[in-house]
């Protein structure tokens, strides 16, 4: 089969330059273990864990050290050997203090995963699937940090026709989901093969970009005995890794506004995701280090690292050889990610890359008078109207907002990325979409 | 390793940006408008070049004198965003070669100051300044903004009209050859111009407006680089097109065949480079073809049945006019929902 076979996309979307061949011909490799690991207890989406260990204690890597707090929540495990030296408020990646657990690694350890594997989750009920994989603390490693484990729970009369398979990696610098396609193929083809079973999908699609033909032809060559997993090369764009992007792109299918995947029969998950449940279910291992992609103009020696949850961002950086004229540092993509303002700060659950740059990316200028011009309108993958939202968020007209769907917006950026005008849009928007919660709020209560 | 701590860049994602900035965008539009003047001074002489400087040096003095002083720097951006040196080239370009430059001069500050700062400056114009000018222009110098010249070639370019040095309010003394343009000729006496002048610009008219093909490529390459809108230019011919062939179908020999229309005049000019200014068009696809379509129509409506020959400018600025209303039907059909936004 060759690469262009077929090629789907979705409409609108933007190109922004790639920059990935930094990093994307480099194997995976491990990053030397650091003294001192921070888990937060809140870096996934929903309740944030409850610590279930004391200052003090002697815990080994692949321990639970907190427990879920709800049902959205996952579970945390120890990422080293060493001791809990405190439990408090510390710098989170996003700004704010969290509460923390903090470990100091054993020195003289091996750091050796202590578990066995789990029960072959083929012959799983739902329901002891489910809870396996809360406990293994599996949260989506596409960015956003989902619990796993509360997409696999179908709901009453809901049913899942197919399982879509996230490996566009549309990010730019971003590679570690392209290597790991790369170099695990048949960890993915297991995770694959685990979670169509347990949903009860008849049919997989791997969607991937063209941009990375290695990581196509992997995947086509480990899917080979699997009549019932696809691989679809799709065309380059941003933001095609967003779920209802992607299954535009796949199936040609629109999910409806404030609907999920799952009401048009699709689970969405991400490559890294399927290589967590194989390792869970074969090795034992819960999600305590992940893949991240340390790249950008800043760093000497760019590269993937499977670097444990809790790592300092400032040991990461300076163990790749961070420029002295350091300028900006985010961690996940250029598109979506998120500004650091402290290095000492830890690597979560949902970190898929460490930019540092030495200077403001390119076309940075001051803002311009909004021209009209529509570059954003044809950027949306939503179609949603960026300009009017903007100059309806900075005029203050919030009620408004909501007639031109605002919260349909995913902030992916491909309008502030077009605007000749450089006006932050996103950032309009994000103001808007708060203003108006809180005008909702107040209007009800 | 790096103990210093060292200060970071914050602001919000997305970090990245195309690059491409609205000065550039009008750059773009002023490098496309530099084959129009050439061929416009191959045609008409210095003439063409003493309009445009003259209009250009309108605008842009009415640009500096009132734009606001301390208002951030604003000052020193809206003159060098290009904006304003556009509509000046833009506004000399549909002048005729023989008006005087005092009144060229007059229509750039007319249509900067009233057209666009008295709005709110850039991007808060509801009509295109350089239309704005020349409807001022119009309605003052009606008789001199009718005058045609006819076009010369190279030979003649050094020759310079003496009406272009006439000074203010006063007559322009004697007058030049004059003739009509190919639509009065059409209008008034149902004499067609044929077809290959009209693409070379062989004919009599506005300066920038006569030659069809040079227009038609470098609407062609903006397009490509996304300059403007490609739905407004295509969708206005198209609808010129098709309501100018149903006329001229029922009664040949007293109405315009349908490549007349769009060849001459100001139409390719005004759809290429007057309607597809994006503060006075629709932001929207949807709103930009129903846009473009009814600036068509009405092009063939006032040519046809009006009392000018000629009637791409009004038919532009009528649109203009209900930009907000043609956009507030025209919002793009929101992804998962079957209908668009309000």
């Amino acid at each position: 089969m060759s690469v262009a076979e077929f090629v789907g996309s979705f409409r609108n979307g933007v190109h922004p330059h790639e920059n990935k061949e930094q990093t994307e011909h480099f194997p995976i490799a491990r990053m030397a273990f650091g003294k001192l690991f921070t888990l937060p207890l809140s870096q996934h989406l929903g309740a944030p864990s409850k610590a279930i260990v004391k200052v003090g204690d002697t815990i080994f890597r692949g321990q639970l050290i907190a427990e879920a707090g709800g049902y959205v929540s996952a579970n945390l495990h120890s990422p080293v050997d060493g001791k809990v030296i405190a439990i408090g408020p510390r710098r989170h990646p996003r700004g704010d203090l969290a509460t923390s657990i903090e470990i100091e690694a054993d020195p003289f350890s091996a750091q050796r995963v202590h578990a066995a594997p789990s029960k072959e989750p083929l012959v799983m009920t739902t329901d002891e699937f489910v809870e396996s994989i809360q406990q293994s603390g599996l949260v989506g490693l596409g960015g956003a940090a989902f619990p796993t484990h509360v997409k696999y729970k179908l709901p009453e009369g809901k049913t899942c026709e197919h399982l879509a398979i996230n490996g566009c990696e549309c990010e730019p610098y971003l590679t570690c989901d392209h290597r790991t396609m790369v170099e695990r193929p048949e960890a993915v083809v297991r995770g694959i093969a685990i979670a169509a079973k347990v949903l009860g999908a008849k049919k997989t699609s791997v969607g991937i970009e063209r941009n990375k033909p290695d990581a196509i032809l992997a995947m086509q060559e480990a899917t080979k005995e699997h009549a019932d997993i696809e691989i679809c090369p799709l065309k380059v764009k941003y933001p095609q890794g967003a779920e209802k992007m992607l299954i535009k792109a796949i199936y040609g299918i629109e999910v409806p506004a404030g609907k999920l995947p799952l009401d048009v029969g699709i689970v969405v998950n991400n490559v890294a995701t399927m290589t967590q449940f194989a390792d869970w279910f074969d090795k034992g291992l819960p999600l305590i280090e992940r893949v991240v992609t340390v790249a950008g103009t800043a760093i000497e020696r760019p590269a993937n690292f499977i670097i444990p949850v809790g790592t300092s961002v400032r040991e990461v950086l300076d163990f790749c050889g961070l420029d002295k004229n350091t300028q900006q540092v985010i961690m996940g993509g250029p598109m979506m990610g998120m500004p650091l303002s402290s290095l000492d700060v830890p690597v979560l659950k949902g970190t898929s890359g460490l930019l540092a740059f030495t200077e403001a990316p390119k076309g940075h200028q001051d803002t311009l008078a909004c021209i009209s011009c529509g570059q954003c309108l044809e950027a949306c993958g939503y179609f949603l109207n960026p300009a009017r939202l903007a100059k309806l968020a900075q005029a203050r007209r919030w009620e408004e907002l909501d007639d031109f769907y605002v919260n349909d917006c995913m902030e992916c950026g491909a309008c502030s990325w077009v605007c000749p005008s450089s006006i932050p849009i996103v950032q309009l928007i994000r103001t808007g979409k708060g203003a108006l919660r809180e005008l909702k709020a107040s209007q009800e209560g | 390793m790096i103990k210093k701590p060292f200060q970071l860049l914050l602001q919000t994602s997305p970090f990245l940006r195309r690059g491409i900035t609205t000065p550039r965008l009008m750059g773009e539009v002023i490098l496309a408008t530099i084959p129009v003047i050439f061929a416009a001074c191959w045609y008409f002489g210095l003439s063409a070049l003493l309009l445009v400087i003259a209009s250009i040096s309108g605008a842009m003095l009415a640009e500096w004198f009132f734009s606001p002083r301390k208002v951030r720097g604003q000052r020193s951006k809206s003159l060098f965003d290009g904006s304003g040196l556009l509509t000046g080239i833009l506004l000399g370009l549909t002048l005729p070669p023989g008006m005087a430059m005092w009144m060229a001069f007059l229509g750039g500050v007319v249509g900067i100051s009233l057209g666009k700062l008295v709005m709110g400056g850039l991007g808060q114009n509801m009509f295109n300044p350089a239309l704005v000018g020349r409807a001022f222009l119009q309605a003052a110098f009606p008789t001199a903004i009718t005058t045609w010249n006819p076009p010369g070639s190279i030979e003649s370019f050094a020759i310079v009209r003496e009406s272009n040095f006439a000074a203010p309010f006063m007559q322009s003394g004697t007058d030049a050859v004059t003739t009509a343009s190919p639509l009065g000729l059409m209008k008034f006496e149902h004499e067609p111009t044929p077809w290959f002048d009209l693409l070379i610009g062989n004919t009599a008219g506005s300066l920038g407006e006569t030659c069809a093909i040079i227009i038609i490529v470098m609407g062609i390459i903006m397009a490509m680089r996304r300059d403007f809108d490609w739905r407004i230019p295509v969708s206005i011919l198209l609808a010129v097109a098709v309501f100018a062939t149903i006329p001229w179908l029922i009664k040949p020999d007293l109405y315009p065949t349908p490549w007349a229309m769009v060849l001459s005049g100001g139409l390719l000019f005004g759809a290429v480079y007057m309607a597809t200014d994006p503060v006075t068009s629709p932001v929207t696809p949807k709103g930009a073809w129903i846009f473009g379509a009814s600036i068509g129509l009405l092009v063939v409506l006032i040519r046809l049945w009006g009392g000018l020959p000629e009637g791409v400018m009004y038919a532009i600025l009528l649109m203009n006019a209900a930009t907000p209303l043609v956009e507030r039907i025209g919002q793009p059909r929101v992804f998962g929902r079957g209908r668009s936004a309000s």
